[in-house]
């Protein structure tokens, strides 16, 4: 055992990286919470955006562009839902593994010419000087824009929730549809957009896993980062700084536990890997006191004359 | 049990009627028709990636004489049963059922189709109407062993496992004691990330490695991502898993291990064609083909290089084994003496490091 | 402009008609799929929906059927009960390999001993396991308040953490050579969940499953625990005045399906797959919260979703070998179809009426 074979600036660095998908999905997913609409699809937004950003990527030469067509892409596949559920009505969680089943299939579909390839590879933001500070220039300064973009989201999602009409009018939706509804906003509309937000979200965090930190395209290479955005949202309590938290606390984990094995540590593999399940609902347990924390119309289907 | 006995003839019968009772096909159908059944999907870029070329190797080689069908992510248990039953009722010739959880499945249908063969891919179950094969992959391993012995500053490599199971336990003894024979400070850090597949999560595991100041990553996992984070790392040493993902040659991938089925596959289809097919347990290595050694890149000196296809060589035309004493294993006690090496019974079945790894195997 | 307006009372007729209209669609969008994809659409069709029933070889495949259909049905009819009454375990698929690990796990404690107590105590085991692990989201609800949907959502991880570590490990077949995975249980007959009839698929996870949509179905027309279950779920304030127990209910629903998944896995461990191995789950538990709903949480309706399910797989596997349709486009084909269903149900419960509405 050796454990000062764990460099904790690099280890710090790894999972800011390994968190990235999981924020934008989280973060996504959020926002169509907060909305009052539960959507499980994101496993299925998160493999169409990461199919959709890599051909884009590959197509073009241009992995920005590819961000781009992954957002789409999500936002795109996200429409079906908020089809299914705002305008057919139908029950949100079965809509949700419906469009997960799917963006699977649609996925494995699109990517059958792209395996085995790699990707043009978007360079780090070259910070200069800062980036030679001691301990804090690695940790921060040696990443590409889209891991930047992701804590920007954060920001952007809490200050839009807190300080902007618009995230007022979202909340609302989300505590109670009817209420907004009697007050003359158009409840199926900002919901849509909603769900159009989170698959646009959902798609860069497949994206990122297609085109960073894998990089590469094989079917279903998302490989359940998507469940794990769905427990991280209630893990946050909706809360979206507390999402940037989880996440790394989550991708912390898988790093850790990597770290020790590395460092010879004699750890149960299994048992670390239950962990942040485990450590999600005793959070959830913490902050059932918190009554306030969950949209009150969550899953609850809408319909204008009822 | 009647109505079990009426199904079985039933199955067997049907199977008469599409006229595949014989080997020798006199009686009307042409066509060789081929099963493979499929753990992954043909786009996972590995494993199933690897068997389907084979797959079209062999409708390459026969042209219009065969007929190749596949299903691929098939569950093991009953769904595997199921399709390979399908597949024998439609009519296949021989069926390759490639993944170890299919062995009891597969056993299970041979029994109701005497006239069918079926090839089981590492497992060690066999019938009169069932073959097995597997490769020795650990023969590549040592290969890269002395590859990354021979290169690495560090003197620590590190290793990326999936499960720890013979099969990868196998490759970690094999490429460690080459690694040692070259350099005896070498050291191996081992990393299980539980998990058959995961990119992502292979990503992670080579990253944290190569902070620990490995600067040769060996991976039993299948997909690129251990590639990517060596380049990005700069000064690290790959070799590619399964496909050659030359992708990523001449650095940081400098050789790779390429899982090649085609010659078998040819050769069984063939056998199954002229009729002297026969149940047998192949467990073919670099001699036969059937384990590939990517071409060594120039970013590897030339006297390792020689070295490491010299190895290649020995290792295939059987003048050396992989695992020839005296070796003694982690906890000391004796495995193999002066000149001994290992039977086949004892690598299928490994569940020990050798002397110098350290650590120990988790369960 | 179209709009919506709900109707008194769900219709009978389109219940009945739009399942057909969601299959003809599917069948339709389905084909043009196929078609693009450079393959005959009505081979295609038949394929997968003819030939599994009255094709050549359907004395294989309908047996197949409930192999396959068993499962989903057993594990619908129990989630379909909370769902009725707004409770949402999605975790069955983790109560499913609980329900697998204990009922194996008491079967293999027995090896190599004779006896005819031994399947019983697998089958009370593996209906334990599943059952004390839907307890846990159920008694934290209970307590807590906590969101039984990720509560249960969670526990599927750790539940397949918990396998891999079994099968590596504890349950792992000491005669394996190493191999991961336990004995075989269909090679130990005590603990073998074998056909009744052999060759008909019948083992006893189907008779586990008829009983259930039986039971499922007197419980909610006849029993009175029926009543307050779909009063819940109507009107939940309604119900507490009507005198419901939540947390009773809350027990009962979780306790239910918890109990019936882990019967699932059980009899599917025993029987169809016969070990414990990393990759025994296929799915069955997410798998079956469509099929409720697909069901339209009504018994009967789960128990044809069940078997429509399995058909497509089947059909799906056969479209696979014979048409060289890749799996991809078999589970766009399964989506699809589950999107129509879900979609045309709103003619279920809505009327569809032009011009401009005038309520605000």
């Amino acid at each position: 055992m050796d454990l000062s074979a764990i460099n904790p600036i690099l280890f710090v660095a790894g999972f800011l990286v390994a968190a990235t998908p999981l924020i934008f999905a989280a973060l996504g997913e959020l926002v169509v919470e907060k909305s009052g609409t539960l959507n499980l699809g994101v496993e299925g937004m998160m493999i169409t955006g990461a199919i959709c950003g890599f051909a884009t990527a590959v197509e073009t030469g241009s992995p920005l562009l590819g961000f781009a067509a992954a957002a789409v892409g999500g936002a795109l596949l996200s429409l079906l839902f908020a089809f299914l559920t705002q305008i057919a009505l139908a029950n949100q969680v079965a809509s949700g593994l419906a469009l997960t089943l799917f963006g699977l299939g649609l996925s494995a579909l699109l990517g059958q010419s792209y395996v085995g390839i790699k990707p043009p590879r978007l360079p780090d933001i070259n910070f200069g000087p800062l980036a030679d500070i001691p301990v804090i220039g690695p940790i921060l300064f040696t990443h590409d824009i889209i891991l930047y973009l992701g804590v920007a989201l954060v920001a952007g999602v809490w200050a839009t929730l807190k300080f902007t009409r618009a995230g007022l009018i979202l909340r609302a939706v989300g505590e109670s549809h009817d209420a907004a509804h009697a007050l003359g906003y158009k409840v199926v509309r900002i919901r849509t957009l909603a769900i159009m937000f989170g698959g646009a979200c959902a798609g860069l965090g497949g994206a990122y896993i297609s085109l960073i930190r894998v990089p590469q395209w094989t079917e279903g290479m998302t490989a359940g980062v998507g469940w794990i955005a769905l427990a991280l949202v209630v893990f946050a309590s909706w809360k979206p700084w507390r999402l940037l938290l989880g996440a790394y606390l989550f991708g912390g984990i898988t790093q850790l536990q990597l770290n020790l094995q590395g460092a010879g540590v004699a750890i149960p593999v299994e048992y670390l890997a239950m962990s942040p399940y485990l450590i999600t609902i005793i959070v959830l347990v913490i902050l059932s006191r918190d009554k306030s924390a969950a949209p009150a119309c969550l899953g609850r289907t809408f319909h204008a004359s009822s | 049990m009647g109505i079990y006995m009426k199904l079985t003839t039933l199955l067997a019968s049907a199977a008469v009627a599409l006229g595949l009772a014989t080997t020798g096909y006199a009686d009307g159908h042409e066509k060789t028709k081929v099963g493979f059944v499929y753990v992954g999907p043909i786009g996972d870029g590995g494993w199933t990636y690897e068997h389907d070329k084979g797959r079209l190797a062999v409708e390459a080689e026969y042209g219009d004489k065969v007929e190749t069908v596949f299903v691929e992510s098939v569950a093991e248990g009953p769904d595997s049963e199921r399709v390979m039953t399908q597949m024998a009722l439609d009519g296949a010739d021989v069926i390759f059922t490639t993944s170890f959880g299919y062995m009891d499945p597969t056993i299970n249908v041979a029994a109701k189709f005497p006239d069918v063969k079926f090839e089981h891919a590492t497992g060690y179950k066999r019938a009169d109407n069932v073959s097995t094969y597997s490769a020795r992959f650990y023969e590549g391993r040592a290969i890269q062993g002395h590859i990354a012995g021979s290169m690495t500053k560090s003197n620590i490599i590190g290793y990326i496992g999936s499960y720890p199971i013979p099969e990868v336990i196998r490759g970690i003894n094999s490429a460690f004691i080459h690694a040692r024979k070259v350099n005896p400070d070498v050291e191996f850090k081992i990393v299980w990330a539980y998990t058959w597949f995961d990119p992502a999560k292979e990503a992670d595991a080579a990253k944290v490695l190569i902070e620990q100041g490995a600067d040769v990553v060996l991976q039993h996992t299948d997909s690129t991502a251990p590639q990517a984070a060596a380049q990005e790392a700069g000064n690290v040493v790959t070799f590619g898993q399964a496909s050659d993902m030359g992708q990523y040659a001449p650095f940081p991938r400098v050789s790779s291990i390429i899982d090649d089925w085609a010659p078998y596959y040819i050769a069984r289809v063939g056998a199954v064609m002229d009729g002297t097919w026969e149940s047998t347990d192949t467990w073919d290595g670099i001699g036969a083909g059937m384990v590939g050694i990517g071409e060594i890149s120039d970013a590897v000196p030339a006297e390792v290089k020689e070295q490491a296809l010299a190895l290649k060589a020995s290792l295939a035309d059987g003048s050396y084994h992989a695992f020839t004493g005296p070796l003694k294993k982690q906890d000391g006690s004796d495995f193999l003496a002066e000149g001994e090496t290992a039977d086949d019974g004892t690598l299928a079945g490994m569940n020990f490091y050798v002397e110098g790894i350290e650590g120990d195997i988790p369960n | 402009m179209i709009r919506l307006e709900k109707r008194p009372q769900p219709s009978r007729a389109f219940s009945l008609a739009t399942p057909v209209l969601a299959v003809l669609a599917t069948m339709f969008f389905g084909g043009l799929l196929f078609a693009a994809l450079g393959k005959d659409p009505f081979i295609a069709i038949k394929t997968i929906f003819w030939d599994p029933l009255f094709g050549e070889f359907a004395f294989f495949y309908r047996p197949q059927l409930l192999i396959k259909g068993a499962p989903l049905v057993l594990i619908a009819i129990g989630l379909s009960l909370g769902f009725k009454a707004g409770i949402w375990n999605i975790g069955a698929e983790g109560q499913y390999i609980m329900g697998a690990l204990f009922g194996a796990g008491m079967g293999l404690a027995f090896y190599p001993a004779e006896g005819f107590y031994i399947f019983p105590l697998m089958v009370l085991a593996g209906a334990f396991g599943g059952w004390i692990w839907a307890m846990i989201p159920a008694l934290l609800k209970v307590r807590f308040g906590t969101n039984e949907i990720l509560v249960s959502l969670m526990l599927v991880y750790v539940a397949e953490q918990f396998l891999a570590s079994m099968s590596l490990g504890l349950l792992k077949n000491p005669e394996g050579f190493g191999f991961p995975g336990s004995r075989n249980l269909q090679q130990y007959a005590p603990a073998h969940n074998a056909d009744l009839i052999a060759g008909t698929g019948m083992h006893w996870g189907v008779v586990a499953a008829m009983i259930a949509v039986i039971f499922a179905y007197v419980l909610l027309t006849k029993h009175r625990l029926g009543f307050a279950i779909r009063v819940t779920g109507e009107a939940p304030r309604a119900a507490r005045f009507s005198g419901v127990n939540p947390t009773r209910l809350v027990l009962f629903c979780l306790g239910t399906s918890g109990l019936l998944a882990g019967l699932a896995g059980m009899f599917e461990i025993s029987g169809p797959a016969g070990q414990v191995t990393i990759d025994f789950n296929v799915g069955y538990g997410f798998t079956a919260i469509i099929v409720a709903f697909l069901g339209r949480l009504h018994p009967i309706g789960i128990l044809l979703a069940g078997l429509l399910m399995a058909l497509t797989y089947i059909g799906g596997d056969i479209a696979q070998s014979k048409l060289g349709l890749p799996a991809a486009a078999i589970q766009v084909f399964q989506g699809m179809l589950l999107f129509f269903l879900l979609a045309l149900d709103v003619l279920t419960n809505y009327r569809l009426r032009m011009g401009r509405t005038e309520v605000a």
